[in-house]
């Protein structure tokens, strides 16, 4: 199945991954082979399988609703690559 | 000493035979000597090693024993957070990462009273069946040191064959514990999704990870599972079933087990005839042991594959979505604004086959595409789950080859990434059903290379494949340890 | 032509849980930059989301409480998309099964009653809050503060039902009355704790096809919610009849320029890829725990009015103004139950000293007590404002303060008959000017015994001692 750089483009925009051009090339032909082969399960007829999204069957557990701060926030700021005060620091936003 | 299983090593320093400091300190001399060339370990902690050896040595002088590993010296995929202590997932992206908290399969490691040797060498982000794609390079096979030692987990089962550890823990979303253990001559268990938390082990497709453990031995792997194994609170999937005593089921017969062998396994193409005859010897010795085969057939085994090619990249699309240069992480040096910074840091931070796979997940999952790829996956996902459950109301067991060939050359299948999928072909559908599978070594190639054959069992039935994998051990000799 | 409004609300209340949905961090407002985090709610490798159930609770009663059904099987899933305040880069929130669905909230419009219908409710996280070097559009970088990240949230989606300004302020207040009522949100708006989006659109009227809708946000009170409204479906109706056509966008309310105002061009295309939580299994309510907590529901506001203007015969709009608060209706009829003869001035005196009440300073006797001696007559209206004052300031019971003070109302006629004919004697020219014909000046007699008196005299018998002795 071909995809072409147009989608491939805009995939990895969603993504968030600024390829290079030989990487764009490489993916398009690599994204298409790895497609045709998925696009066998085309060939089944699942018009009333239930989906299944979790190799679990049960319900999702609680937790009380009690606060356990994490006490330690130097540990998660520590590890910004930029930081300023106590906060998280990102260059500005510039709208596309 | 570096021969010794886990059981055999736990039970000489309880016994006194051997202080753990005497341990430790030969099996780091060991990865030093061996690391260089075989690259198992990303990182090594060598003075903390020695440190809780000592503490391990001087709790024992009290009679303090911490738990059934006390004193022994193991390994971590380095998927699983160890607090203060870097954790890289294999990838750039994460290299300079301190988690300021454990995994659960950390706690529970230190809790058996082990001493962690160090965080061991994987595919970036546990995306691979090579460890080639590691951004710390490649770990090779102990067996052959121009061939993969299989992947993700490919760190792990190849400190454990070179005897670099006594024992690991590894990851397993498509077979990244199953066939690695295979082509390294080691064992390796990944026991039903929910059995081991997933808190603190790097995601990359929630719904299919599962942490197990990788050993020389059966019983070695059964103890190892029981340490990590139980509910954790912290997980919302973690299944609050108790855990039996796994050791205990290494010891039974497999008399009137019977074992069902899917015919859609054994006529795969691109089973290489090695394999194929020594699963059948593997099979024989159970049969000879009073086991019964029966043959069955799991008819969507076909679609497997491509339902998790969608399923587990569409996970990891969303997964990986956090690493972005905000919080901690590599972030790319950049004038320009947000966007660009992540998407530089993004497309600088992961390697070729992560961002193949995160480009396929988005795909599968974005605008117009989800029926019918991410619904119908879903749907397929149900039917070999059925297939699987209509297998187990007529068989304890299924035997089947892990991988369809021995280790591969190093870079033969990294071109062609379609080509490396297809080497968890019959590791996947387990993991898409939830269901527990092992490992075993049952023979070793013309070329010198071992082989595994897989148990698979049905759901939190992890003590049938221990049965059955010891019966195959027993009967099949091989070397424990790669002749290095 | 003539044209008509369509108005769908979207209202994102936080709900009043101790701590964050899916963590243990505080959800508590107002604390220091990350001080509330920890490695789940910033989105740290491996950690998971475990799923607090109170917020659970707190939705199915606010389902149960606007008449929807709740779904035994709901799913959270991921909304995914790219931003310095989303920790994951991706908001667990409740997608194609939402937790509640089809229920109705009836609002009151100048005496009829109107049923809105509700699509959905469903729980989600907040993200956090990113605050801007300088001016924004200069600005060189960003701060991001995760402390609301993960904080719960619920989301409550109404039908397309609404057809002016006015009703959507009705609806919004009802809701938010119910919410408050339920203890399950703050409801304040200015905080951020209740806030609204709209979908708005106009037709011609009479027609059966919806407009094109624009999506108004960034309305931080009932009252910019019923002005950007306003100002909305203006801005279309002129727009199509200048022949032009109304654009499919968000659009942001500016409350300083009085206008909405286009996101268009600042907004990307978003494709925010929806997947179910593969960390969350499905939620299941069952049928006994709805039961249960349908048993925790109180009286809501409507129920309320209508059983105070049935059981206590007061009128509709003091039954609202008491209802519009749990605690003050509550009170009210604490103070009914002391002394119930006459529910109505009772209702006047609560809504009038209902901030007293709000700050918990009044007791239900005070006000029993203050009405009773009025309607006995042993205090006059004067005094007891006085002694209600005295009680708030003092906590005293406004019986002993009546009495220490000595301020019991003077009805013995001999005594007033003697200060009567004291006022008349002190007064000759008033009386004669009254004798003939200016009957207006019988209230500046009283007003003088009153004086004479301190207040302490009942007016009603002074006026009769008056009249008698005045000969009329």
């Amino acid at each position: 199945m071909a995809i072409t750089r147009e989608e491939v483009l805009h995939v990895a925009r969603l993504a968030r991954l600024a390829l290079s051009e030989g990487e764009v090339d490489r993916l398009k032909d690599q994204l298409g082979n790895i497609l045709d082969y998925i696009r066998q399960i085309d060939s089944l007829d699942t018009r009333d399988i239930v989906p299944t999204s979790h190799a679990v069957e049960m319900g999702t557990p609680f937790r009380d609703d009690a606060v356990h701060p994490f006490g330690d926030k130097e540990a998660i700021l520590g590890n910004a690559p930029d930081r300023q005060d106590d906060f998280f620091r990102v260059p500005r936003i510039i709208e596309d | 000493m570096h021969e010794w299983t886990l059981l055999e090593a736990a039970q000489k320093v309880r016994a006194n035979e051997i202080s753990s400091r005497e341990l430790t300190r030969a099996v780091l001399e060991r990865i030093e000597r061996l690391n260089p060339a075989i690259n198992a370990y990303i990182t090594v902690l060598a003075e903390k090693a020695m440190r809780d050896a000592q503490s391990c040595d001087e709790a024992l002088a009290k009679g303090l024993v911490r738990g059934p590993l006390h004193g022994v010296p193991v390994g971590l995929k380095d998927i699983f957070c160890t607090r203060g202590i870097r954790t890289t997932c294999g990838s750039r992206i994460l290299q300079n990462f301190l988690p300021p908290y454990d995994a659960a399969v950390t706690e529970k490691i230190a809790a058996s009273g082990a001493v962690l040797l160090g965080k061991q060498n994987m595919d970036e982000f546990a995306m691979g069946s090579s460890t080639e794609t590691s951004c710390f390079g490649p770990t090779r096979n102990p067996w052959a040191i121009d061939r993969i030692p299989g992947g993700s987990s490919g760190g792990t089962a190849a400190a454990v064959a070179a005897g670099m550890c006594f024992a690991g823990v590894g990851t397993d979303t498509g077979g990244s514990i199953r066939q690695p253990a295979s082509v390294c001559g080691v064992v390796g268990v990944k026991p039903t999704y929910g059995r081991v938390s997933r808190y603190g082990m790097i995601a990359f497709a929630s719904s299919l990870d599962q942490g197990g453990a990788v050993a020389r031995t059966v019983p070695d792997a059964a103890v190892m599972l029981s340490v990590i194994a139980g509910h954790d609170r912290r997980d919302s999937t973690s299944v609050d079933i108790p855990v039996p005593d796994y050791l205990a089921a290494t010891e039974k017969s497999v008399k009137g087990m019977k074992v069902g062998l899917p015919r859609e396994y054994f006529g795969a193409g691109g089973l290489d005839p090695a394999v194929r005859a020594a699963v059948e010897k593997a099979l024989a010795s159970l049969a000879e042991q009073g086991a019964e085969a029966v043959e069955i057939s799991l008819p969507h085994t076909e679609f497997a594959l491509s339902a998790y090619y969608i399923l587990a990249p569409a996970e990891a699309s969303s997964n990986l979505a956090r690493y972005d240069g905000v919080r901690y992480g590599y972030r790319a040096e950049t004038d320009g604004g947000l966007i660009e910074m992540m998407s530089k840091t993004r497309a600088q931070g992961f390697g070729a086959e992560v961002k193949r796979r995160i480009m396929i997940g988005t795909y599968a999952l974005s605008a117009g595409y989800y029926e019918a790829y991410y619904g119908k996956a879903q749907k397929v996902r149900t039917l070999i789950r059925r297939d699987f459950e209509s297998a187990f109301s007529k068989v304890d067991a299924i035997l089947t080859p892990t991988a369809p060939t021995p280790a591969f050359r190093l870079g033969e299948k990294l071109a062609d990434p379609l080509t490396m999928y297809l080497s968890d072909i019959f590791t996947i559908p387990c993991n898409l059903a939830g269901i527990p599978g092992i490992s075993v070594p049952c023979g070793i190639s013309p070329d010198g290379l071992p082989i595994g054959a897989q148990i698979l069992g049905n759901h939190f039935r992890e003590e049938t494949l221990f049965t059955a994998a010891a019966a195959i051990e027993r009967a099949i000799p091989l070397p424990r340890v790669a002749p290095l | 032509m003539e044209y008509e409004a369509v108005i769908g609300l979207e209202v994102h209340a936080q709900l009043s849980t101790r701590s964050k949905i899916f963590c243990a961090c505080s959800a508590s407002f107002g604390s220091p930059p990350n001080e509330n985090t920890c490695p789940v709610c910033t989105g740290m490798p491996g950690v998971l989301p475990v799923l607090n159930r109170r917020v659970v609770e707190f939705a199915v009663r606010t389902a149960l409480a606007t008449s929807c059904t709740v779904q035994k099987r709901s799913v959270f899933a991921r909304k995914n998309y790219f931003y310095p305040d989303l920790p994951k880069a991706y908001q667990i929130s409740q997608y194609e099964l939402p937790l509640a669905l089809a229920g109705h909230i009836d609002i009151e419009l100048n005496g009829g009653t109107k049923r809105i219908g509700i699509t959905r409710i469903h729980m989600e996280e907040d993200a956090g809050k990113l605050v801007h070097e300088g001016e924004f559009a200069g600005a060189q970088a960003s701060l991001a503060d995760l402390n609301r990240c993960s904080v719960p949230l619920m989301e409550i989606v109404s039908e397309p039902d609404i057809r002016t300004p006015e009703e959507a302020g009705a609806y919004l207040r009802r809701l938010r009355d119910i919410l408050v009522y339920l203890e399950v949100c703050d409801g304040n708006m200015e905080e951020g704790s209740f806030r609204c989006d709209a979908n708005v659109s106009v037709r011609p009227k009479g027609q059966e096809k919806f407009g094109t809708k624009a999506e108004l946000k960034n309305m931080n009170s009932f009252r910019n919610v019923e002005k950007a409204l306003e100002y909305e479906i203006r801005r279309q109706i002129e727009r199509i009849e200048d022949g032009g056509k109304v654009v499919q966008e968000t659009r942001l309310w500016d409350a300083a320029a009085a206008v909405t105002v286009s996101m268009r061009g600042k907004e990307e295309a978003h494709d925010y890829r929806y997947f179910p939580d593969p960390d969350l299994l499905p939620l299941m309510v069952e049928e006994a725990w709805v039961e249960e907590l349908r048993k925790t529901i109180p009286e809501l506001p409507g129920e309320k009015v209508a059983r105070f203007v049935k059981a206590y015969g007061i009128p509709r709009y003091d039954a609202w103004l008491l209802a519009s608060s749990r605690s003050l209706a509550d009170f009210f009829e604490a103070s009914a139950a002391v002394y119930g003869a006459n529910p109505k001035v009772t209702a006047n005196e609560c809504i009038h000293w209902k901030d007293a009440v709000a700050a918990g300073r009044l007791t239900p006797e005070t006000i029993a007590h203050a009405v009773e001696d009025r309607e006995s007559g042993a205090i006059s209206a004067t005094v007891s404002k006085t002694l209600v004052e005295l009680a708030i300031e003092t906590g005293k019971p406004i019986r002993r303060i009546r009495d220490e003070k000595g301020l019991t109302q003077v009805s013995d006629t001999g005594a007033l008959e003697e200060i009567a004919a004291k006022v008349l004697a002190a007064n000759p020219k008033e009386v004669e000017s009254y004798r003939n014909g200016k009957a207006g000046l019988l209230s500046f007699f009283v007003g003088q015994v009153m004086k004479e008196t301190r207040g302490k005299a009942n007016p009603r018998i002074v006026q009769e001692v008056l009249k008698k002795k005045l000969g009329v």
